[in-house]
C-alpha cells in the first residue's frame, strides 16, 4: 500500500502498480473466491474483469468526489451503498447487452458488492486522494484484476477444455482437472508462485511475498 | 574454555544409531510391493507394465528436475520417488495410457512433495494425491471399462466383466456381485487370488498380505494404523450386513498397510495413530456406502492426512515433570 498520502505517484506508476506489483489476485491475494469460481474460460474471466473494472473506477471516482462529506464513522456502509449502486447499474447493463455471457457469470456480478478488492481500494486510496490519482489507481486495480482473471482463465481453458476463447485447440480435453474447482485453486497457486518468483528476480530478492489472503 | 587437551567429545543426541535408514526402508517397501506389481502385470498384461514404468519414470524424473531447480543434492537413490510412483501405479486402473500415468507421477512429486520442501515435509501422501489427480483428470479411463484379466489361466474367466466387485456391489447389490463370479466361493477366490477387474496392484489380497507381512516382520510398519483402519471400516459397514466383503477389497489393504502408514503423513504417537486409523476406516465406509465412489480409501486417507499434525499435538505424551519445575 502507498504509505505517503501527501504526494501521490504519477498516473503510469499507479496503473502499473495495480497490474504488476500490487496485482489484486496474485500479489494482494484479494477476491480469490471469484478468481477460482468464474475462471473456467477466458471469456468468463474477461466479462467479470470488465464488470469489476467498471465498478472499481466508478466507485473510486464517486468516493473521491464525495470524500469531504462522508462521515468517517459511517464510511464503510456508505462505501457499500456506493458500490451497490454501481454494481446494480453494471448488472442491468450486462444483462441487457450480453445475455449469453451474463447467464454464466451473473451470480458473481451481483457479488461484486462484497469483493474485498473494491472496498479496500476505496478505504486505502480513494478516500484519501484526489480525483485524478484515484481514477488511475482504480484503473490499475481493475485492469490488474481483469488481466489476472484472463490469465487464470486462459490457463484453465487451454489445459482443461483444450480451447481458447471458445475456439477448440485440440480434439480432446487434455487435463480435465484444470476445469474443476480444485484445478482452479492449483492454477492460482501456481501462477501466484510464478509471479512471486518473477517479482523476486526483477527486484533483486528484496520484495516480500504476497500478503495473506482476505477472502471475499 | 582453555587450551587443555580435549578429553571428552560432547555432542547432542541421539548417540545410538540403528542400521535402518530412509533408503533402506524405502527399498524394502518397494521390494515388498514387487509381488503384487508383478501379479498385476501378469493378470492385466503389458499395458499395466507400461503404466507402472511410466508412473515411476514420471516421479523419478520430476524429483530429479525439482532438486536441480531447487539447488539441492539429488536424492534419487533413497527410493522414495520410486516408491511414490510404484504405489500410485498400483492404485490406478490398468486402462490408463502410459503418458497419463507419467503425468500422475509428475503431479504427485511436484505438487504433492517437492513444493512442500521434499521428503519429510509433505502434508499429504504424494502417491494418493497423484491418484486423486488422475481420477479428476481422466475419469473415463480411471473408472469405466475396467480391463478384464487376461486369459492366461483358465478358471475364473467366465467372471470377466467390466466393473470391479465393489462397483457392482455399490450399484447393483450383493446378488450381482456374487453373480459376477457365479458363486460366493468364486467371489472369495477372485478377491483373494486376483483374477478380477480392479486396479493394477489391488487384485490379489494374498500378495498384498505377503508384502505387508514382510514390512511387519522388518518392523518397518506397526499394526496400530492398519488394524484401526480395518476396525473403523468394520464399524461403519456393519449395518450393511456385508462388512467382510468390504474387507476383501485389495484397495483397503494397500491403503491400510502402505499408504496410511507413510511415516511423513501419519501421526507418530500410538494413541494418535489409532484415532487416525479409525478415522480412515470410518470415512472409507461412509464413502463406500453413502458416497459417490465404490472405493473411498484414497480420499479417506487424504482427509485424515490433513489431521495428522493436529492428532500428534492432541495426543502428545505428557512429560513426567511437575508443571513449573525447572526442565
Amino acid at each position: 500500500m502507498s504509505e505517503t498520502t501527501e504526494k501521490p505517484p504519477g498516473a503510469l506508476q499507479l496503473l502499473l502498480n495495480g497490474i504488476f506489483s500490487e496485482n489484486p489476485v496474485f500479489r494482494l491475494a484479494l477476491s480469490l473466491c471469484p478468481a477460482v469460481a468464474v475462471t473456467t474460460t477466458v471469456a468468463n474471466g474477461f466479462i467479470l474483469g470488465v464488470a469489476v473494472l467498471a465498478v472499481q473506477v466508478l466507485s473510486s471516482l464517486t468516493v473521491a468526489i464525495a470524500r469531504g462529506v462522508i462521515h468517517p464513522r459511517v464510511r464503510i456502509p456508505v462505501y457499500t451503498i456506493i458500490i451497490a449502486v454501481w454494481v446494480s447499474a453494471i448488472d442491468m447493463t450486462l444483462a441487457a447487452f450480453v445475455p449469453a455471457l451474463y447467464a454464466q457469470v451473473g451470480l458473481y456480478i451481483k457479488l461484486i458488492v462484497a469483493f474485498a478488492i473494491i472496498i479496500s481500494r476505496l478505504e486505502v486510496f480513494a478516500s484519501r486522494q484526489p480525483l485524478v490519482p484515484s481514477f488511475w489507481d482504480a484503473m490499475g486495480m481493475g485492469l490488474g484484476f481483469m488481466l489476472a482473471l484472463m490469465v487464470i482463465g486462459a490457463l484453465r481453458e487451454v489445459l482443461g477444455a483444450g480451447a481458447f476463447f471458445g475456439i477448440p485447440l485440440f480434439k480432446t480435453k487434455p487435463l480435465l482437472f484444470f476445469a474443476l474447482p480444485a484445478g482452479g485453486f492449483f492454477s492460482i497457486a501456481l501462477l501466484m508462485a510464478f509471479f512471486n518468483v518473477l517479482e523476486r528476480k526483477l527486484t533483486g530478492g528484496t520484495s516480500k511475498p504476497a500478503a495473506g489472503g482476505h477472502h471475499g | 574454555m582453555s587450551d587443555t587437551t580435549q578429553q571428552f567429545v560432547l555432542s547432542p543426541g541421539p548417540h545410538l544409531h540403528t542400521e535402518e535408514s530412509t533408503s533402506k526402508i524405502m527399498w524394502w517397501v518397494n521390494g515388498s510391493l514387487a509381488p503384487a506389481a508383478l501379479w498385476g502385470v501378469f493378470v492385466f498384461g503389458l499395458g499395466a507394465l507400461a503404466v507402472i514404468v511410466a508412473a515411476i519414470a514420471g516421479s523419478v524424473l520430476t524429483e530429479y528436475a525439482a532438486q536441480r531447480v531447487m539447488g539441492r543434492r539429488p536424492t534419487l537413490g533413497d527410493g522414495s520417488a520410486v516408491c511414490t510412483g510404484l504405489l500410485m501405479a498400483l492404485t490406478v486402473s490398468p486402462n490408463l495410457i502410459w503418458w497419463q500415468a507419467f503425468l500422475g507421477g509428475v503431479f504427485a512429486i511436484a505438487l504433492g512433495k517437492m513444493i512442500f520442501g521434499g521428503l519429510g515435509f509433505n502434508l499429504f501422501n504424494p502417491a494418493l494425491l497423484g491418484r486423486a489427480f488422475l481420477m479428476a483428470t481422466f475419469p473415463l479411463q480411471m473408472t469405466s471399462g475396467w480391463a478384464a484379466p487376461r486369459p492366461w489361466f483358465g478358471a475364473p474367466l467366465d467372471a470377466v466383466t467390466t466393473a470391479t466387485p465393489l462397483a457392482v456391489l455399490k450399484e447393483q447389490g450383493l446378488e450381482a456381485a456374487i453373480r459376477l463370479v457365479q458363486s460366493p466361493v468364486g467371489l472369495w477366490n477372485a478377491l483373494a487370488l486376483g483374477f478380477r477387474p480392479g486396479s493394477i496392484g489391488e487384485v490379489s489380497l494374498v500378495l498384498i498380505a505377503l508384502g505387508a507381512g514382510i514390512l511387519l516382520a522388518r518392523r518397518i510398519i506397526t499394526l496400530a494404523i492398519p488394524l484401526s483402519v480395518i476396525a473403523g471400516l468394520l464399524l461403519s459397514t456393519l449395518h450393511t450386513g456385508l462388512p467382510v466383503l468390504h474387507l476383501m477389497s485389495g484397495g483397503l489393504w494397500l491403503g491400510a498397510f502402505y499408504m496410511a502408514t507413510d511415516y511423513v503423513t501419519s501421526p507418530s504417537v500410538t494413541r494418535a495413530q489409532i484415532v487416525f486409523g479409525l478415522m480412515i476406516g470410518v470415512l472409507t465406509g461412509i464413502i463406500r456406502v453413502y458416497g459417490g465412489y465404490p472405493e473411498g480409501i484414497c480420499y479417506a486417507i487424504l482427509i485424515a492426512n490433513s489431521m495428522a499434525p493436529a492428532l500428534d499435538l492432541w495426543f502428545k505424551p505428557k512429560r513426567a515433570a511437575i508443571a513449573g519445575s525447572p526442565s
